[in-house]
């Protein structure tokens, strides 16, 4: 489990600046916002903490405060430490942390864009999830969707009087959408056509040399076939060489956050299902664990062992189906990847028969996970992981690893320095593959994971076919966990207590963080003791690691851009959540 | 589990009516050019390469070895809407996308058919009630065949595709072609996704809205003096 | 860079392609259109194709699939449907995105409400097959359905189930999901007996 740190030094030496936090239930410090960039800069440079995993806001509507909340590590592992600014609501201005933790960009933004919190220095501050012009900030408490209902779920209309309607027929319009009054659409004008962005690329570009080269300003995206579901990039080439990129997302933005904190806690488990939906089960798992520390209770041993076997079968299946794409993108037409969705099926029918979906799988809960294996399902799961999953993978490696055309567009690819990675807060394979040993199972260790016997993959040359190497890498070691835990699984129960559908959660904070197969996954869940959680947030992989693709393609040929991106593996469901 | 002989292939061809005799069956069949038309129409649907969300995942399942949407004809996944014969909307439909979902189904060539994919692009699914999310991909464009699921199985959606085809065969070459391209103009994105279409009607909500505001504000004024 | 690692990887797929038909002869006659070969192809042996050709072949559906839920009822002695659901509610409460809506059924002539569904809805385009409402369901009334076939051409008309359409035989439930059915059974039975001893106790 997640472990934060009190370090008695800092109290001593930012006396008067920081004060621990004392509200029940919570951790860490509170820092003057006038002092949070010295403060931040001392954690970085004298005590290590130089990797900012988690960056959100909070808004504490009875207090009239806004809050930011940092959870910073340290790269070399270890428990990590939280800290938070407060400020008044109605002007929420926290001077932005960029140019000390980079990989707070994207973060910054989004807390920007969802709760309104002004980054005083951000050099980019636009909105990342919704659209230049939208109407409000919808994670602030106050703020009602048009479909609103009521403040949190279950909905009184549902029972015992409840007569079935659309939302749509309430709605004076028959759809989902309400506009500000006195918005005049005749005289209204878009405040950020897409030619503004092309120009704001393009004037990022220039470069003060003697040869002046006309610039050309491409658009990928959002329907494209190789930009992995609906995610765009805006891209700057100077001949074919990439100068400026910058990805635009929120085409996938399902609203998971706000919906999130309509619901009571245990219907979260299904949402967090459809967040990177190719590895369902490692997104239950963060969730779990982060209200199960808010809870304080402990899953008996076998479902702590099927808890791992789900995770680890899932970084499998994942890293085949990322494999397979990312050669799909380099132009091996499909071979690849339907050798790998093969092996993937066949996991698919276990997870099938053992949750009940093939994809959306919603099988752990709080203390334990929702039903037992079945007999003839084990008996798949033990055949794949000791026979056929081994000889595959190894025959994948065969196969592709030595093939001369993928070397030589794959190998000085899209370069990410160790130093890069951990200040632009990339992780999950991404992170390794520059060299940096990081892997939350062995550096914040959580479930049962320091049980067993496996090695962290490291790579060291940190282009794209080095973070193919390491997911091929990172399969053989989940299968290694895989064997040892089918050994050692025990019998017993697989829930601590009766299975509940109102769980009590006491008020506090918690943030879990698992190792999924794309990288850190962390989920900070505050409760004030009510059955819908206070704030809800996803630190998503994907989308942190987005923030590392322009420094990646920098310098690139434009023919590399889908590659460089097909190698951070992102899904637009977490990405746009 | 019965393998389906040549004769049953052609199912769907033959006018009903007219004896065939045994021994040529599966060879000769009698037919309107109505029927070889949509026959092979039917067994040649293109669909578009594009993929929104979770459901597009499964799509991708369907067209892998395993289910293999070439055994329908139907392998030929277009990234270009010029190319394609309908639409699969796979996936959540934002607001933010459903712009340049309009705008890909007006490239699309006629006849097209759009089918939704699961319970989002149907009626918006378990986000519906998000800001963000269009409830219904009906909402904006015409739908030939909706498939619930979340996510539909792939076998759901090789039986939506095959009510597609029944679809198909139904129509006949006259309403086909004789039918007008409409072009749905693009909605845009303002304080909320608006269809321009919607604009008389946007204005007529707002300032009824404003005027209701004001009336509030100088009631509360009038109590407090 | 003697393109020695291309013919590897061309060697493999061509293994994969020969493999497709020696499996093929192996096993002829059996591989294709029974029970046996659709099995095969799913099991972790399978070697060369592994196509499953549905409509034809169906692939076995194990019983914790999940797709729409249903009501389940008992058959009555003559043929009367005994609704099993008690209109308790659980259900329309832990239903994620709230896709259920339940109305109470009320005696005619006291107004009093009984342990019945008057109504009872599900918005399949809501639905997200989560299976909460199945898990939680005190008296195994609500079930996870295992039919998928349900694409149409109108969904106003057709995807709001009502309880009409929800409701399926309790036979049904046992020919799908035969050890639940049998474990829940089990259980109620049980219960039967206790509330029987103790009521016979205190009489």
């Amino acid at each position: 489990m997640t472990t934060l740190v009190t370090v008695p030094e800092l109290e001593t030496r930012f006396a008067g600046v920081i004060t621990p936090d004392t509200r029940k239930g919570y951790e860490g410090y509170i820092v003057d916002v006038q002092h949070l960039k010295d403060f931040a800069k001392a954690l970085r440079d004298e005590y290590g903490y130089d990797y900012l995993a988690s960056l959100t806001g909070v808004d504490y509507l009875p207090e009239g405060k806004m809050e930011v909340v940092y959870h910073v590590y340290k790269s070399t592992g270890g428990p990590g430490l939280v800290f938070k600014v407060q400020v008044p609501r109605d002007n929420p201005v926290v001077p932005s942390l960029v140019d000390i933790y980079p990989g707070a960009n994207f973060q910054e933004r989004e807390a920007w864009d969802l709760l309104g919190i002004r980054f005083e220095g951000h050099p980019n501050l636009r909105r990342i999830l919704l659209w230049e012009g939208f109407w409000g900030h919808p994670l602030r408490k106050d703020w009602r969707e048009p479909y609103f209902e009521e403040e949190g779920k279950p909905y009184s209309s549902r029972w015992p009087e409840g007569k079935h309607f659309h939302h749509e027929d309430r709605n004076p319009f028959g759809k989902n959408v309400d506009y500000p009054p006195g918005f005049d659409p005749y005289t209204w004008e878009p405040e950020t056509a897409d030619e503004i962005l092309y120009q704001a690329v393009l004037k990022r570009s220039e470069i003060r040399d003697d040869l002046r080269t006309e610039r050309v300003v491409i658009n990928l995206g959002p329907q494209h076939p190789s930009t992995h579901g609906v995610f765009r990039m805006i891209v700057t080439l100077d001949g074919e060489t990439i100068v400026a990129l910058e990805p635009v997302m929120g085409y996938l933005h399902r609203n998971h956050e706000k919906i999130g904190e309509r619901n009571t806690w245990i219907m979260n488990i299904p949402y967090t299902d459809r967040l990177d939906y190719i590895s369902a089960m490692a997104n239950n798992f963060g969730y779990v664990l982060a209200v199960e520390k808010l809870m304080g209770i402990q899953p008996p041993e076998r479902a702590e062992y099927i808890r791992v076997i789900m995770a680890e079968l899932t970084r499998i299946v994942n890293h085949l189906w990322a494999i397979g794409f990312l050669l799909n993108d380099l132009g091996a037409f499909f071979t690849p990847a339907l050798y790998a969705i093969e092996e993937r099926e066949l996991i698919l029918d276990v997870f099938e028969a053992v949750t009940g979906s093939r994809m959306m799988n919603n099988y752990f809960r709080f203390g334990g996970v929702a039903r037992d294996i079945p007999e003839d399902a084990w008996k798949k799961l033990v055949e794949l992981v000791t026979d056929r999953l081994p000889r595959k993978v190894d025959e994948l490696d065969r196969y592709l690893t030595e093939s001369e055309l993928i070397k030589s567009r794959t190998i000085g690819v899209g370069v990410l320095t160790a130093e890069e990675a951990i200040a632009l807060s990339t992780s999950g394979p991404v992170l390794r593959a520059s060299g940096v040993p990081y892997d939350v199972r062995r550096a914040d260790p959580y479930s049962i994971y320091d049980r067993f016997d496996f090695d962290v993959a490291v790579r060291y040359h940190g282009d794209v076919y080095d973070r193919y190497l390491i997911r091929i890498d990172e399969m053989r070691q989940s299968l290694r966990i895989l064997q040892q835990a089918i050994r050692d699984i025990p019998d017993g129960p697989i829930m601590a207590g009766k299975p509940q559908y109102q769980v009590r959660v006491p008020p506090g904070e918690a943030y879990g963080r698992v190792e999924a197969p794309k990288g850190e996954l962390g989920f900070y869940v505050v409760s004030t003791g009510k059955p819908n959680p206070w704030r809800y947030h996803v630190r998503a992989p994907s989308f942190v690691n987005l923030t590392a693709l322009e420094t990646m393609c920098r310098g690139h040929k434009i023919a590399d851009v889908v590659t460089i991106l097909g190698s951070i593996d992102i899904v637009l469901g977490e990405v746009d959540r | 589990m019965v393998r389906r002989e040549g004769k049953d292939r052609l199912e769907g061809l033959q006018v009903p009516g007219y004896d065939i005799p045994d021994e040529v069956k599966g060879h000769v069949v009698i037919t309107t050019l109505n029927r070889l038309y949509n026959w092979g129409r039917r067994n040649s649907i293109w669909p578009m390469m594009f993929g929104l969300a979770c459901c597009a995942i499964e799509m991708i399942a369907t067209a892998a070895s395993r289910f293999d949407l070439a055994r329908f004809g139907m392998e030929v996944m277009r990234p270009s809407p010029r190319q394609a014969d309908v639409m699969i909307v796979s996936g959540t439909v934002t607001k933010r996308m459903m712009p340049l979902i309009v705008r890909l189904y007006n490239q699309m060539p006629l006849p097209k058919y759009v089918i939704a994919m699961g319970a989002c692009a149907s009626g918006g699914g378990p986000f519906k009630e998000g800001y963000n999310v269009v409830s219904g991909v009906d909402k904006y464009i015409p739908v030939d065949v909706y498939i619930p699921g979340c996510p539909p199985t792939p076998e759901a959606l090789l039986y939506g595709l095959m009510k597609l085809q029944q679809k198909i065969e139904k129509q006949s070459l006259k309403e086909v072609y004789l039918q007008k391209d409409e072009y749905i103009p693009e909605p845009v994105l303002g304080p909320d996704i608006m269809d321009p279409r919607d604009f008389p009607m946007i204005r007529e909500y707002t300032m009824k809205k404003l005027q209701e505001m004001q009336a509030q504000v100088g009631e509360s004024t009038a109590e407090q003096s | 860079m003697d393109g020695r690692g291309i013919l590897r990887g061309l060697a493999v797929t061509f293994k994969h392609f020969i493999a497709s038909y020696v499996d093929d002869f192996r096993r002829l006659g059996k591989r294709y259109f029974t029970q046996e070969g659709v099995l095969y192809r799913s099991s972790p042996q399978v070697e060369g194709v592994f196509t499953i050709q549905y409509p034809e072949e169906r692939r076995p559906v194990p019983e914790n699939f999940r797709f729409i839920p249903f009501l389940v009822y008992d058959e009555g002695p003559n043929g009367e449907k005994e609704i099993r659901c008690t209109a308790c509610g659980i259900c329309a409460k832990v239903c994620p995105p709230q896709c259920i809506w339940i109305v109470r059924a009320h005696d005619p002539e006291t107004g009093k409400p009984l342990k019945k569904p008057a109504e009872f809805y599900i918005d399949v385009d809501i639905c997200m097959n989560c299976g909460f409402c199945a898990e939680f369901c005190p008296f195994d009334a609500i079930i996870m359905d295992h039919d998928y076939e349900l694409a149409t051409y109108d969904r106003f008309a057709t995807n709001v189930f009502d309880i009409n359409r929800l409701l399926k035989p309790a036979s049904y439930y046992q020919q799908i999901r035969p050890t639940q059915y049998a474990l829940k059974a089990a259980e109620r039975e049980k219960k039967a007996a206790a509330k029987a001893a103790r009521r016979g106790k205190a009489a």
